[in-house]
């Protein structure tokens, strides 16, 4: 562009001059009064330029470069500023990274906004809410009738023992339609999936593994397809591995043709199992159209099936990723991490600030030179946006390293962590974050540029500070140290609340404690007696351990995932079933009480007496003793238990109406169920024990899927492990344990999203922190710098040395006091979300915001005593001669 | 930069539209075309053509292409665009219509005055 205009104009500078000359011009003379007619060239380029438009891209270039040129000439100052922005961005940025992975990104399938779950609806609401789980016969009626949706698939949890030649173990599992990959758009990573003929009774079994379990057992194998692996006692044909992204559960590592269950519950339209069930909608379907025709098939079913599906319908929502409460804890800590972006942004407002007093002349030279105020405006905010972005830049070479620590430190296993990486929408963020933040601490330098105050500049040379920029510092200065006062509370609220909770009991004594969930040998499963007779071994066996003190069996433990929720009412006129309060019930063998060192409080624990065919018999906590009881003694009373959900009596297998009725024995302490944290807000916290030898036999079988052994060692629980392991084995030789834990562990685990949350506010509030007292000390050593002369001017007029440091503090005192007040009101807002978000969090304790807030104003008083006794140095001879 | 021309405001778009109406013709050809029209009584500060050059172009007003000229050399040759035509021809006509108005304001008798 420019170098065509160039040649226009030398063509037309050309033409003159020979015109010129045929008319009798000397060559020399010709070619100067050309040029005086055409004016000087460079301003002729300039207002072509401006008149194309294209002036601001060549402004922007040159501003770019002297931006980068000025940054040069200051080290110094350019590292502060680069260090404390990228602290800010990166930190933004780790945060922004985990978000987008785990809760922003779509599904890694195909088209995955197609994607539906499909669940039951009943009309009236149970304790559980209107979703109900799915029923298989239900949704082949579904996948059959259904013109909307494409296609339809289903999965049920489906875990066992897998046995090769490296010994037993036990695996999760799904069991899986055979449409499933195709639903999700993704082909298995080798071989085959199952086929419609596999996915039915009778079908051959046929397994798939996954890459990890493929990697394990057969080392990566391609030849493994085709092989024979034991799976449940069962041997299964392995057609194909599932590949990565197949995320319909965690950790899966076994995947069965769901329609080769043969379990009698699952082809019930009532009382059965349950199954999850994803679709995928037709082309050019909408989510409104698959809603209403499911409604009608709903309609359709409980007509023909008034008896099981009166009620129940059919609704599609969009497929979202499992991540639990994570979400919440994801954007709390994005919100706390922007609060020290929003800092560093105030320092660096701060150090640019106090640079533009200092180019002020420079500035003034600009606009006498005939720059407007427009371009000095953009000339700073490119300046600003340079920063921005080498901060940036720099910020996002940290958050690479930040993210891999982050998701290790996360506690347990962050969900879809795998997901989890830089990529172009992390980039887009970082560079958005950063030319915001060079915009955010750009524009007060730039706004500071007023006309007429630099043309006073050139005037005077003035070095003074007007009360305006001053108070503009204050004003930073104090928002810095309201949001690092806001970041401390926060981090101070979590450190009490984990104190507070670390010392709870949590009702049992966690100390040489194991539990770890048995996998029995599949050849024991098939009948009733036999299942009691290998637990009674199994007991019998991990008593004789060395080191073992005492055993139980137990299907719900405290601490761990997991919980079996049972209405009951203590007489038998009961209410309607979703106004029948909860407990959690707790299957149990009599030495319980002695291996969890739950104390017994009232009346007796079970015996070998308590059994099938003796009056059934429960033990309660104190807790439902008084809900349910209040002052009265609950011992030889009696609860009704409804029967959809009883543990008892076979009448909850055969679907007789009625309740069961269960004697109170004895009354233990509570127990913290849901953990030392959740255990005091949680919904359902009643307890009730019953003996695992009065479950009937036909739930038996499910019941020993759930049951876990426990165990009160002498030493350190996990050294007896092995021999447990070896004891419980079998005659079979594959009965395994497995999720082995000890209670300390649970307990831990159970405040380790407190841990989490304090530790990594504690980080951000330290930064914040350290951010704030650097700006202080900027701040002040620039203003007390800019009063050198005036200071120098008191001390000669009789002022001391202590009068300047007081003078000094006072000024810095104000700040500090002004954002201490501000940043206080904003903690009691965050103490707010963090009661709402994080369990166990109490409401505000004064005591914690006054020594968090102490912390602070000490800090911010150390970082202004610097500046300040500097001033009062100042010796008033020299600093009058500066003047 | 303002625009140092003696012309009244915007009239010299519209003599630069008017030439180059009449064929492509380069810069320097223009120059000296409203050099001579004008009868060097209107002074073209060639420092402002170039820009109001690049000004119409930009606006779509005007084409350029490069050629050669009748000696062999190449230069950046102007002609109208459709947009321009347009354009030339209702400036034109409000150009006429206030010429017409000066004219007659010019004319009145001095007695209709007093």
């Amino acid at each position: 562009m420019d170098e065509q205009l160039e040649k226009e104009l030398r063509f037309h500078l050309e033409q003159q001059t020979a015109e010129l000359q045929a008319q009798g011009y000397g060559a020399g003379e010709a070619r100067r009064l050309a040029r005086i007619a055409l004016g000087g060239p460079e301003q002729v380029k300039e207002s072509c330029r401006e008149a194309r438009g294209t002036r601001w891209l060549e402004d922007f270039a040159q501003d770019f470069r002297y931006a980068l040129r000025t940054l040069g000439q200051r080290p110094g100052f350019a590292a502060v500023v680069l260090l404390t922005l990228a602290l800010g961005t990166g930190a933004t940025t780790v945060m922004f990274t985990v978000v987008n992975g785990v809760l922003l990104k779509p599904l890694p399938y195909a088209q995955p906004s197609q994607l539906v779950t499909v669940q039951e609806r009943t009309e009236k609401p149970n304790q559980y809410g209107y979703v109900w789980a799915f029923a298989y016969p239900n949704y082949l009626d579904c996948k059959r009738e259904a013109r909307t949706l494409a296609s339809m698939a289903a999965w049920r949890y489906g875990g066992g023992t897998i046995s090769g030649a490296r010994g037993a173990e036990y695996v999760d599992g799904l069991q899986i339609s055979s449409d499933s990959f195709s639903v999700l758009g993704i082909s298995p990573l080798q071989g085959r999936g199952f086929l419609p003929e596999e996915d039915q009774l009778g079908g051959t079994p046929v397994m798939m593994i996954s890459r990890g379990l493929w990697q394990r057992m057969f080392g990566g194998n391609p030849s493994a397809i085709g092989s024979v692996v034991q799976f449940e006692g069962k041997p299964y044909t392995l057609v194909g591995i599932a590949p990565e992204n197949f995320q319909l559960g965690e950790n899966v590592d076994v995947f069965t043709p769901l329609g080769q269950d043969e379990s009698p519950g699952l082809r019930n339209r009532d009382r059965h199992p349950g199954i999850n069930v994803v679709a995928r909608l037709g082309e050019g379907i909408s989510l409104e159209q698959a809603r209403t025709e499911l409604a009608v098939i709903g309609q359709q079913l409980a007509k023909q099936y008034p008896e099981s599906n009166t009620g129940r319908s059919f609704v599609a929502e969009p497929l979202r990723p499992e991540v639990g409460d994570a979400g919440a804890t994801l954007w709390l800590l994005l919100g706390a991490v922007s609060f020290v972006l929003l800092i560093a942004c105030a320092n660096v407002a701060n150090l640019l600030l106090a640079r533009a007093a200092a180019r002020e002349r420079e500035f003034a030279m600009r606009v006498a030179l005939g720059a407007s105020w427009n371009r000095l405006v953009r000339q700073c905010l490119t300046e600003s946006g340079v920063l921005g972005l080498c901060g940036g830049a720099v910020g996002v070479l940290l958050a690479m390293a930040g993210v891999t620590e982050f998701v290790k430190f996360w506690p347990g296993d962050l969900p879809r962590a795998e997901e989890v990486h830089l990529d172009w929408r992390v980039l887009l963020f970082a560079v958005g974050i950063s030319l915001l933040s060079g915009l955010i601490f750009g524009l007060a330098p730039a706004l500071r540029l007023r006309r007429r105050d630099l043309e006073r500049a050139v005037h005077t040379g003035a070095r003074s500070v007007g009360p305006r920029s001053r108070r503009l510092h204050g004003s930073f200065v104090i928002g810095e140290i309201a949001i690092a006062v806001i970041l401390l509370v926060s981090a101070g609220i979590l450190g009490r609340t984990l104190l507070r909770l670390s010392s709870l009991s949590p009702g049992v004594d966690v100390q040489n404690v194991l539990v770890a969930r048995v996998a029995l040998s599949p050849s024991t499963m098939a009948n009733p007696a036999g299942i009691r007779a290998a637990w009674k071994e199994i007991l019998e066996n991990a008593q004789q351990v060395p080191g073992v003190r005492s055993v139980a069996t137990v299907d719900t433990v405290p601490m761990r995932e997991g919980n079996n929720q049972v209405s009951y009412w203590t007489s038998a006129d009961l209410p309607a079933p979703n106004e029948l309060p909860l407990a959690l019930a707790t299957s149990v063998t009599p030495d319980y009480l002695q291996v969890m060192g739950i104390p017994l409080l009232k009346g007796r624990f079970f015996n070998e007496q308590d059994r099938l065919g003796n009056e059934t018999v429960v033990v309660i906590d104190d807790v439902l003793a008084q809900k349910a009881f209040g002052g009265e003694d609950p011992v030889g009373r009696r609860l009704w238990i409804p029967d959809a959900g009883s543990p008892f009596s076979s009448g909850a297998a055969s679907g007789a109406a009625g309740s069961d009725v269960a004697r109170v024995v004895g009354v233990v302490g509570h127990v913290r169920y849901w953990g030392l944290a959740g255990d005091d807000q949680a919904q359902v916290r009643a307890q009730f024990y019953y003996p695992f030898a009065q479950v009937p036999d036909a739930l038996l079988g499910r019941w020993s899927e759930l049951t876990s052994i426990a165990v009160r060692t002498n030493a350190a629980p996990l050294s007896v492990l092995e021999s447990l392991r070896g004891a419980v084995r079998g005659v079979t030789g594959d009965q395994v344990l497995y999720e082995v834990r000890t209670l300390e562990q649970l307990a831990a685990a159970s405040l380790a999203r407190q841990r989490f949350m304090m530790m990594v506010l504690g980080i951000f509030a330290a930064l914040a922190m350290v951010l704030a007292c650097i700006g202080i000390y900027g701040v002040l050593a620039y203003l007390t710098g800019q009063r050198v002369p005036e200071i120098g001017l008191r001390m000669a007029l009789g002022a001391s040395a202590q009068d300047v440091l007081r003078m000094v503090m006072r000024q810095s005192g104000i700040m500090i006091l002004a954002g201490v007040g501000v940043g206080v009101a904003g903690g009691v807002v965050a103490a707010r979300l963090l009661q709402s978000y994080v369990p166990g969090v109490r409401s505000i304790e004064p005591a914690t915001f006054a020594l968090m807030v102490g912390v602070l104003i000490a800090a911010a008083l150390v970082a202004s005593f610097v500046p300040a006794r500097r001033a009062s140095r100042v010796d008033p001879m020299s600093a009058l001669r500066q003047e | 930069m303002k625009e140092k021309s003696d012309l009244p405001q915007g009239t010299l778009d519209l003599l630069i539209l008017k030439v180059v109406a009449l064929g492509p013709v380069h810069g320097y050809a223009i120059a000296q075309r409203l050099q001579q029209v004008s009868r060097d009584v209107v002074q073209v500060p060639q420092g402002s053509l170039y820009p109001a050059l690049h000004r119409l172009e930009n606006r779509g007003l005007l084409a350029a292409d490069w050629n050669e000229t009748e000696t062999g050399r190449e230069a950046k040759f102007y002609k109208l665009t459709r947009k321009g035509r347009a354009q030339l021809e209702t400036e034109t006509a409000s150009w006429e219509r206030l010429a017409e108005a000066v004219g007659l304001i010019m004319k009145l008798s001095p007695e209709g005055a007093e």
